[in-house]
């Protein structure tokens, strides 16, 4: 490194937040710029360590310190080379990864760790901008065709890997437009989805194709896909949401948050949506179940579209507010994270189970009935309360694929989570049928999708290869 | 190349032992009259000489078997006329026949076979047997061992021919003895001359003369008589190895002996000399094959004196001075030596050898003066010369001379001439030979000479990365070895130890360099500072055509003259191009095609060498072997194998010496690669990818580029001396096809054809892999680089990176250690244990290719020994306060106090506040830079460890620098706050074995309670050296492996010096059950131990005990961030930056759970195969077998069955150790001191004793300050309150430690290493009161004065040998002359010297001061190494200066400085202030702080 001692010298610091009050009134991204001299400081806090315990931190195993350092020297790049060694998709994890490399920095130990993410999302974003992101079409075809089914992180990385070894592969997609859960999933503010589009651009230069609307299943023959391809990868994603199964949840108002988030993404993208099908948070009391990332888009969604008041219940206990002694670095710490979306507004709170629903005469949901829970999670005597609420957000996580259609018809084999059960290789029980991602570990983070699609990938290129 | 050990007496190679690892060091001497005076008064006095040498010599597991003895003289003709008449022959006047002293078989048959053979040749080649004599022998005087293989041993006198004059008879009995070697492989004849006799065999000193009875015989006189005491590291009975060989007795060892041995073979077939004719090819092989290093040398000499060099010729040639850098040196010797230097390499070594052709007799010591040799001169013209002063009594008054052989001097006496000759009379005589001056001018060429070629290959930035990629290149390379190198012109450093796969495991594609290990001196001789003592190093070497060497003309040194092996483009590219004289120079191709693999690679190297053939036949002298221009379909074949197979090829066609191999090639890039390269014959490099590369780092801008290949070259230049240096080489010529490595992982066909002579241990891959590997480098090479990957692969060798090299360090098992220790979880501790030993089984380390059986009958976990007794057996690494902040330090030791187990102070000695307190380090160490050993510090030891190597840079010296030595560390290792510390790579105390077993007294006199350990590090021979240091009385042995760690060290040395310990372990251990000496020491090994298994693993391949440095560290908070050697430890471990420190978190419990953990695996292992015991695990290598790797690329071809054979031995010979070392401290003159001390030991009542001494009382004082420190401290007692007073010649160590209160007053001289690490004591030493000499002319006392010395004053009235002062940190001195090297390395103190120095005084000086009086004028300009130091006046100092040449005056009544004194006002101004610069700087900035007189 440039310089050896500037962890002890330089404190750690991010772009900047835009006002809350500002942002809550856009679906912009909420940062500020952050001037290159201060990113290139804030990369020489890297201590480029003998092991890098950020790499391991990381799915992808980013060559963290070695682009820190190519960026602390201005090597832009070089940079980009190697982050695009490991990442298909930078500028997605550089904005919505909870950046598990940074919690495994050495720095952070006792320090606060670099800020890998914010390096990670300049250095691409000026790759895209400096013109350094150009399609690499394979020289060579292979001739294999290659069917991957979903196109969210993990069958975006697999089919660009699959494209770049030569292969001929073809997205398909059930929804109207590319890019699953980073399209639908993740709010504007978070990451804006242009990014998607020239991304793709890219990999329609490099011989990808996308078939949108293409429900594999239910619009598209099982059979048809098989015999047309040589491989399959699932990558649908673990879409089954996890519900809250008591008394009341039949009320309207009522709606899982891959119901409501969408929704605004389509809007944001110009579409219309239905005003039967709408729902909207404007105007009304918001209750969010689910203390978790999905939760947190929720509250700045609503916030951006006038919620009069948003609460967030939890039912785990609060995490402390430094790094809990059960998750000693350098693994992913139980803490207590305070997200941009929290800075807006709402209220949080934690160890609250909801018992029931109560609604008006119209069937609308109007009120929670919850109760405190203790450590293990069994109510407290005594300690019920209610909460006013027009609309309920479930946020409590995913359940694996949405069983049926096209796992059924595969027949592949599922593991006890309901997950596709694959060997190391990544392949399903029927042969040449692979998964990656969500659909095969379960619900997890866009990082780790890509890096299961990269894997993903690999495998299918030896099978196909061999 | 012939096979090395076919007529030893020695076992067979058999597991890890190899005989050729065989050495020796030990005492010499010669008595001689001047004038020729016969009488058998000189052999009496040799015997005497050779006994009171004894204590040098060594004896093995039978006490009354010596490791050999010897004398040789002048054949006693009287003698023999008077008993060949009772034998029934007549013999013919003196001169006009040969004796040969002949060792036969004694099965009689075989006997009369060998007799008939030998009077066969002596006919044919025109000489008449006229009998033979049985030697009378005693044959009860000698140990049951040397009983054992006694040969029969006898006389054959041999006739001239008619007319023959003496030195044709002397010649012509040399080629019968040639003769009969070469035919008989089990006769063995000690000498075979008309002129000398050598009686020799496995004898101790005073058994000699009760052996060969005749020596008593008053009849037997000689004018001379040589005599050898041998002191080797093993004790396998062998009567041939005892010295005298024909010419010489040596102490010492060459240690390029390899490399020469093959030059001799290989320019055999030039030779011719007009004495021998066509007889010349009967005397090959000229060097015997199975001779020991001294024996190949004696081979040599021989050669070069019967074709008619004259002794002391020969002896310059073979052993030059060291001229090349000596800018003061005559020119004409200087031309003398250089114009030899083109004939033939130096043999290389430490050297003290005696010589003698039995007219003359003489001495000379290598280049580097690593031997001590002394002698006298007396009226009766006696001279008298040996290893130690004092070893014949000789009356003060007789006493004409004392002086001692300097480095690359020689002494010569011609009894014929009667007269000694000095070594400026006989090297006067050499240079005046021919006009060597003129020849060099008119023959030699050099590389500016030569035209400047019209056209050079340039840079090609094009493909640039694609031949990066072709050749392996990492990212990480380029990051972290070649562009520090093109900044800063050195190597660079790391820290921590080596954690990645062996080649031959690792699954990444591996350059063929990494299958070698670099070898390294260890204990039989030192490693050289290469740095501070750089005059003796040289990298200019002379290539081409070969001619005779026993011929001397102009056109020998029609040489080409490289100052360094590194060639530019522009270089190579004149080379080329040659076309001056005979240089001709063409280039051999070095590629393969790429689709034919293995096969095609096989070809190619076939073809190379039969172009090669072609090519000298044609004509050429210089092959250029060249890898450029390889493309799609054509691969390069590793440099190195290409190279080592051309090398081999010719050697064997004898045809080697004709032609220079010069390699261009873009492979090799570090210091490991061309020493490699070079080692295996090169006599240069052109690496122009490597070149290439440092260019384009440095950036577009020309004239930095400039500078980058420049410093590139300097560094790779400056590695290659640290690589010779390690193994104790001084000059490129004789490291040159010196072949000092070892493979690990290749196999025997592969070494056999390629590298013939390699040590290689486990089998291992083939030309299969080694092709796949060049094959996979070459395909990644035209793989089209997209933008989204790295254009070069990132490497991860140096530091862990996902997808690259693995690392038994990783992440995950660096965070299971901590969170296992930290929250006390023996489940967690077995995730870790499973991780490392599940990726062992990954192939990572040779244990990890091993497997503990089960026994059929496994045990009760609770039946097994506790935990609590097994942790008893583990040990911390050595990390000195220093290296690691005193947080961590106390840690460690408070957690090892607890559990019963050892910490180690590390060679940074220790603050005494921790003396008696749960803070105090059991085992307290004594490195080369001996900070802070006092006598109290060693009495406040349980164990007392001499660190001879370290794991991470074996052959290595250390550097604190200056920002980590603050005021506390300063203080305990006393020193100056800020100024950097050097800690030398040889223990300047230590040059070879018996100066080990001198060491370990001293020690052991200090303390006698506590246990002596020596700690080695795994090499090839590692076993070899083990039993020498068993038989030097260490009571431990620690083998330490190669990836242990360091907080800092050149990243070469990490990587490739030294081998594993599984290696080292199993070695030492067979080496000391075959040699019965195992059961007198513990072994303990060390090294990256990690787990249960591991420690298992090591107790059933020997170790008794167990070191552990990482992984501690690890459980107290090191996260391997490798970043020791800044001082930036982000977790207070490895830093003395406050702010830093204050991050430190571990505590003694997490460092007492890591070996609860450990001991309960270990536990669990011994139960599995039924042992309740730990001690019946030792050495049951039985219960280990290999695991089949038949799927893995690389393993699949490894065998380890050399690491589990189990030498067979009767059950009585102990597996373990079950006694305990006889010291032989009861013989001590310190017990009588400390008996008549008595009332100042209890009392503090001064009291006086008077003694005599001899030389073999040794380390006299020790003990007595060891009682004294026990009872008083530091502090000791007041001033004089012992005062002792001797007579006579003291032996080594006189006053070593010597304690505060104790005066030490000699009158006579005293040897080496007199008041080593003085403690506070006061040391006189002056000539006696009735001798004739002047004293500041005359020898006083021996090397390494002061070594150490903490503290106290010390008078000598005389001249001191090299090193005086060395180290000194605190002792004030006044000596009247001093050799080389006078105050090297000093920290602190103050030394006076009167009169003259010898070179290179104060390199390396970084503390204290000294004040020569510089009468001559010369001292700035000769004699000074000015690179650390300024010459200033004396100034304010005078006054102080003057007072202690007053207390000098009235300790010794020296005359000199009476003198000195009396004319004080013209000699104060021209005494210098040797001024350290960095102290210099420091009084500057802080002048408060500095001066500490």
């Amino acid at each position: 490194m440039s310089d050896t001692t500037a962890f002890l010298t330089e404190p750690r610091e991010t772009a900047p937040r835009r006002p809350a009050a500002e942002r809550v009134r856009d679906w912009f991204e909420i940062y500020l710029p952050f001037p290159e001299q201060k990113l290139r400081t804030q990369a020489t806090r890297c201590m480029d360590c003998g092991v890098p315990f950020c790499h391991n931190g990381c799915p992808l195993s980013n060559l963290i310190p070695d682009w820190n350092e190519l960026v602390s020297r201005g090597r832009w790049h070089e940079a980009v080379r190697q982050l695009h060694a490991t990442n298909n998709f930078p500028e997605f994890t550089g904005r919505v990864c909870p950046a598990p490399c940074e919690a495994s920095c050495v720095l952070g130990i006792d320090t606060p760790p670099v800020t890998i993410k914010q390096i990670e999302k300049t250095i691409i974003d000026r790759a895209f901008a400096d013109g350094f992101v150009a399609p690499e079409p394979s020289a060579t075809k292979t001739g294999k065709r290659i069917a991957v089914i979903g196109s969210g992180p993990a069958g975006l990385a697999a089919a660009q890997q699959l494209a770049r070894a030569g292969h001929e592969v073809t997205v398909f997609e059930k929804a109207d437009r590319i890019g699953g859960l980073l399209r639908y999933g993740i709010p504007n503010f978070k990451m804006e989805k242009h990014l998607i589009d020239r991304r793709l651009e890219q990999m329609r230069a490099e011989g990808v194709r996308f078939r949108t609307g293409a429900h594999v299943g239910v619009n598209v023959a099982v059979e048809d896909l098989r015999r047309e391809h040589h491989a399959l990868l699932l990558a649908g994603g673990a879409e089954q949401p996890r519900d809250l199964r008591v008394p009341g949840r039949e009320l309207a108002g009522i709606h899982f948050a891959m119901e409501f988030l969408p929704q605004q993404n389509r809007r944001n993208a110009g579409d219309e949506v239905p005003a039967e099908q709408a729902i909207l948070a404007g105007g009304k009391r918001v209750v969010i179940i689910g203390g978790g990332d999905t939760g947190a888009d929720c509250l700045g969604t609503c916030h951006r579209q006038g919620a009069l008041s948003v609460t967030q219940f939890e039912l785990l206990p609060k995490p402390p507010d430094e790094r809990s002694p059960a998750t000693p670095w350098p693994l992913w710490p139980m803490q207590l994270r305070t997200e941009g979306a929290h800075e807006e507004g709402g209220a949080r709170d934690w160890s609250v189970s909801t018992v029931r629903f109560s609604g008006d005469e119209d069937g609308n949901v109007k009120l929670l009935h919850t109760v405190r829970v203790d450590g293990r999670l069994q109510p407290i005597p005594g300690t019920e309360f209610t909460v006013d609420a027009d609309l309920v957000l479930l946020a409590m996580g995913f359940l694996g694929p949405v069983r049926g259609g096209l796992i059924e018809q595969l027949g592949v084999t599922l593991d006890q989570r309901g997950n596709v059960s694959t060997g190391e290789n990544y392949m399903s029980s029927v042969p040449g049928v692979f998964a990656a991602g969500d659909m095969r570990r379960g619900q997890s983070l866009v990082v780790w999708a890509i890096a299961e699609g990269r894997k993903a990938a690999q495998a299918i290129d030896k099978y196909l290869t061999a | 190349m012939p096979d090395l050990h076919a007529t030893t007496a020695l076992p067979l190679a058999q597991g890890l032992y190899d005989p050729r690892h065989e050495h020796d060091a030990c005492g010499i001497g010669f008595v001689t009259h001047i004038k020729g005076h016969k009488s058998h008064d000189i052999i009496v006095k040799g015997i005497e000489v050779l006994i009171n040498l004894t204590h040098r010599g060594a004896c093995g597991c039978d006490p009354e078997t010596g490791d050999g003895a010897g004398i040789l003289i002048q054949i006693p003709h009287k003698f023999f006329a008077r008993e060949c008449v009772r034998l029934g022959f007549t013999l013919p006047p003196a001169g006009e026949y040969g004796v040969g002293m002949t060792f036969l078989p004694v099965e009689k048959h075989r006997r009369l076979q060998c007799e008939g053979v030998i009077e066969r040749i002596a006919r044919e080649e025109g000489l008449t047997v006229l009998g033979w004599r049985d030697t009378p022998i005693g044959a009860s005087t000698i140990g049951r061992v040397a009983r054992g293989s006694q040969p029969y041993i006898q006389q054959v006198f041999l006739a001239r021919a008619r007319g023959m004059h003496e030195d044709q008879l002397e010649r012509r009995l040399y080629l019968v003895r040639k003769r009969i070697e070469t035919e008989l492989t089990d006769a063995y004849i000690p000498s075979m001359s008309c002129r000398t006799i050598v009686y020799k065999g496995l004898l101790l000193a005073p058994q000699i003369a009760k052996f060969y009875r005749e020596l008593c015989d008053p009849e037997v006189v000689s004018a001379l008589c040589l005599v050898h005491q041998r002191f080797s590291t093993n004790t396998f009975p062998t009567w041939p190895l005892a010295h005298p060989y024909r010419y010489i007795a040596h102490n010492g060892e060459i240690n390029t002996v390899r490399g020469n041995v093959n030059w001799m073979y290989a320019r055999q077939s030039v030779l011719s000399s007009p004495l021998f004719g066509a007889d010349l090819a009967k005397l090959f092989p000229i060097i015997q094959p199975g001779g020991s290093d001294s024996a190949s040398f004696d081979n040599a000499l021989e050669l070069l004196v019967m074709s008619g060099r004259s002794l002391p010729h020969a002896m310059a040639m073979l052993i030059p001075e060291a001229w090349a850098k000596n800018e003061h040196m005559n020119p004409q010797k200087r031309a003398f030596y250089e114009y030899h230097a083109s004939l033939m390499e130096p043999w290389d070594g430490p050297a003290a050898i005696a010589f003698t052709d039995g007219r003359s007799i003489g001495a000379t010591l290598d280049r580097n003066g690593l031997r001590p040799a002394r002698y006298l001169v007396t009226q009766d013209d006696l001279v008298i010369m040996a290893s130690e002063s004092g070893v014949l009594a000789i009356p003060p008054e007789q006493v004409v001379r004392k002086g001692r052989l300097q480095p690359g001097k020689m002494l010569l006496v011609d009894t014929v001439e009667g007269r000694i000759i000095s070594d400026r009379e006989i090297k006067r005589a050499l240079y005046g030979r021919n006009p060597y001056q003129l020849w060099l001018k008119e023959n030699q060429i050099n590389l500016q000479q030569l035209n400047d070629p019209p056209r050079q290959h340039g840079a090609d930035s094009e493909t640039l990365v694609l031949r990066q990629r072709a050749f392996g290149y990492t990212a990480e390379e380029l990051k972290m070895i070649l562009g520090p190198m093109g900044v800063k012109g050195e190597e660079p450093i790391g820290s921590m130890g080596n954690d990645v796969p062996l080649a031959c495991l690792s699954d990444q594609p591996q350059p063929l360099f990494n299958y070698f290990k670099q070898l390294f001196a260890q204990v039989t001789n030192p490693p050289i500072d290469p740095i501070r003592e750089d005059m003796v190093m040289s990298l200019t070497s002379y290539i081409g055509n070969e001619r005779n060497i026993l011929d001397e003309t102009p056109m020998h040194c029609h040489t080409l003259k490289l100052e360094h092996p590194i060639l530019t483009n522009r270089d190579l590219e004149k080379l080329r191009r040659v076309s001056q004289g005979d240089f001709l120079a063409t280039t051999l191709p070095l590629l393969f095609p790429a689709d034919e693999g293995s096969k095609g690679l096989e070809r190619a190297l076939n073809q190379l060498c039969r172009r090669a053939s072609l090519a000298i036949q044609s004509g050429y002298s210089l092959l250029i072997l060249s890898d450029r221009g390889l493309d799609p379909d054509y691969a390069a074949i590793p440099s190195l194998l290409a190279l080592a197979a051309v090398h081999h090829h010719l050697v064997r066609e004898k045809s080697r010496t004709q032609v220079a191999l010069v390699i261009e090639s873009g492979e090799p890039r570090e210091v490991m690669h061309f020493a490699l390269l070079i080692g295996y014959g090169a006599s240069a490099v052109n690496p122009y990818l490597a070149l290439e590369t440092v260019a384009s780092e440095a950036g577009p801008n020309k004239e930095a580029q400039a500078k980058a290949t420049a410093n590139f070259i300097k560094s790779i230049n400056k590695g290659l001396l640290k690589t010779f240096s390690k193994m104790g080489i001084s000059t490129l010529q004789s490291y040159r096809g010196a072949q000092v490595f070892e493979a690990i992982g290749l196999n025997r066909n592969v070494i056999e054809r390629y590298f013939t002579g390699t040590a290689s241990r486990i089998e291992g891959v083939g030309l299969e892999v080694i092709a796949e590997e060049a094959l996979r480098k070459h395909a990644h090479a035209f793989q089209p680089v997209t933008e989204s990957e790295p254009e070069l692969r990132l490497g991860g060798n140096y530091r862990f990176r996902a997808n690259g090299e693995y690392h038994l360090y990783n992440p995950q098992t660096i965070s299971k250690l901590q969170h296992s220790v930290q929250q006390n979880s023996a489940q967690t501790f077995q995730e870790y244990t499973d991780l490392i030993d599940k990726q062992t089984r990954q192939l990572c380390t040779l244990r990890g290719l091993l497997e503990i059986k089960s026994s059929p009958e496994p045990i009760a976990l609770e039946d097994v020994e506790p935990a609590s007794e097994i942790v008893k057996r583990f040990a911390t690494g050595a990390m000195s306060f220093g290296s690691i902040s005193q947080e961590a330090h106390e840690t460690l030791a408070i957690a090892m106090n607890r559990i019963g187990g050892r910490s180690n102070t590390g060679e940074g000695g220790e603050d005494e506040a921790r003396f008696g307190t749960d803070k105090r380090s059991s085992v307290k160490q004594v490195a080369s830079g001996r900070f802070g050993v006092t006598a109290n510090y060693l009495v406040n030891a349980d164990e007392l460890q001499i660190k001879m190597a370290q794991g991470a840079k074996p052959g290595e010296g250390g550097q604190l620098p200056g920002h980590k030595v603050d005021r506390n560390i300063a203080r305990v290792r006393h020193s100056t706050p800020g100024v950097g510390l050097i800690s030398p790579p040889p223990h300047h105390d230590i040059y070879s074995i018996e100066d080990l077993a001198q060491l370990i007294y001293d020690l052991k006199n200090v303390n006698p309670s506590a246990r002596i350990s020596v700690k080695l590090v795994a090499e090839v021979g590692v076993g070899t050296v083990a039993a020498g240091v068993a038989k030097a009385h260490a009571d431990v042995i620690l083998i330490s492996g190669d990836s242990g760690g360091t907080g800092a060290s050149p990243l070469s040395s990490i990587q490739h010096a030294g081998v594993p310990w599984e290696l080292g372990l199993a070695e030492a251990h067979q080496v000391l059950v075959m040699n019965d000496l195992r059961g007198r020491v513990r072994l303990q090994t060390d090294g990256k131990l990690q787990t249960g298994r591991d420690v298992a693993i090591a107790a059933l391949l020997g170790a008794e005990e167990f070191g552990f440095a990482t992984a501690p560290l690890v459980a107290m908070g090191c996260i391997m961030m490798r970043k020791c050697h800044l001082n930036t430890c982000p977790v207070g471990i490895a830093t003395q930056d406050p702010l830093l420190r204050a991050k430190f978190h571990g505590t003694p419990e997490h460092v007492i759970n890591f070996f609860f953990f450990l001991a309960d695996q270990v536990r669990r292992y011994m139960a599995q195969m039924g042992f309740r015991t730990f001690d019946e695990m030792v050495g049951r290598s039985d219960m280990l077998e290999c695991r089949p790797t038949p799927d893995h690329w690389k393993a699949k071809g490894i065998d380890l069955s050399t690491i589990l054979y189990n030498p067979p031995v009767p059950s009585r010979v102990a597996r373990r150790c079950v006694d305990q070392q006889d010291h032989g401290l009861t013989d001590a003159l310190d017990h009588t001191l400390i008996d008549q001390a008595r009332a100042a030991l209890d009392h503090r009542q001064p009291v006086e004793i008077r003694l005599p001494i001899r030389n073999v009382h040794r380390t006299v004082g020790a003990m007595l300050s060891g009682e004294i420190a026990r009872r008083y401290g530091s502090a000791g007692l007041p001033r004089d309150t012992i005062r002792c007073r001797f007579q006579g010649s003291a032996g080594q160590s006189f006053g070593a430690f010597l304690a505060a209160g104790v005066t030490l007053e000699l009158e006579g001289d005293a040897n080496d290493y007199v008041g080593k690490g003085l403690s506070g004591g006061h040391l006189i030493v002056y000539p006696p009161k009735n001798s004739t000499f002047l004293p500041e002319e005359n020898i006083l006392i021996g090397n390494v004065a002061l070594y150490g010395a903490t503290g106290g004053e010390a008078y000598f009235n005389g001249v001191a040998g090299e090193r005086f002062a060395v180290r000194n940190s605190g002792a004030k001195a006044v000596v009247e002359g001093a050799g080389d090297h006078g105050c090297e390395y000093m920290t602190g103190g103050t030394v006076v010297v009167l009169g003259k120095c010898g070179r290179n005084f104060a390199a390396g000086m970084s503390g204290g001061f000294a004040y020569v009086l510089d009468e001559l004028g010369d001292f700035a300009e000769k004699r000074c190494n000015l690179t650390s130091v300024d010459l200033v006046p004396m100034g304010e100092d005078e006054d102080m200066v003057r007072s202690l040449i007053e207390k000098h005056v009235a300790a010794t009544g020296s005359p000199r400085a009476q003198w000195v004194l009396e004319n004080w006002t013209q000699m104060s101004p021209r005494f210098l202030k040797v001024y350290p610069r960095d102290l210099r700087a420091l009084s500057v900035a802080a002048p408060q702080e500095a001066i500490h007189v």
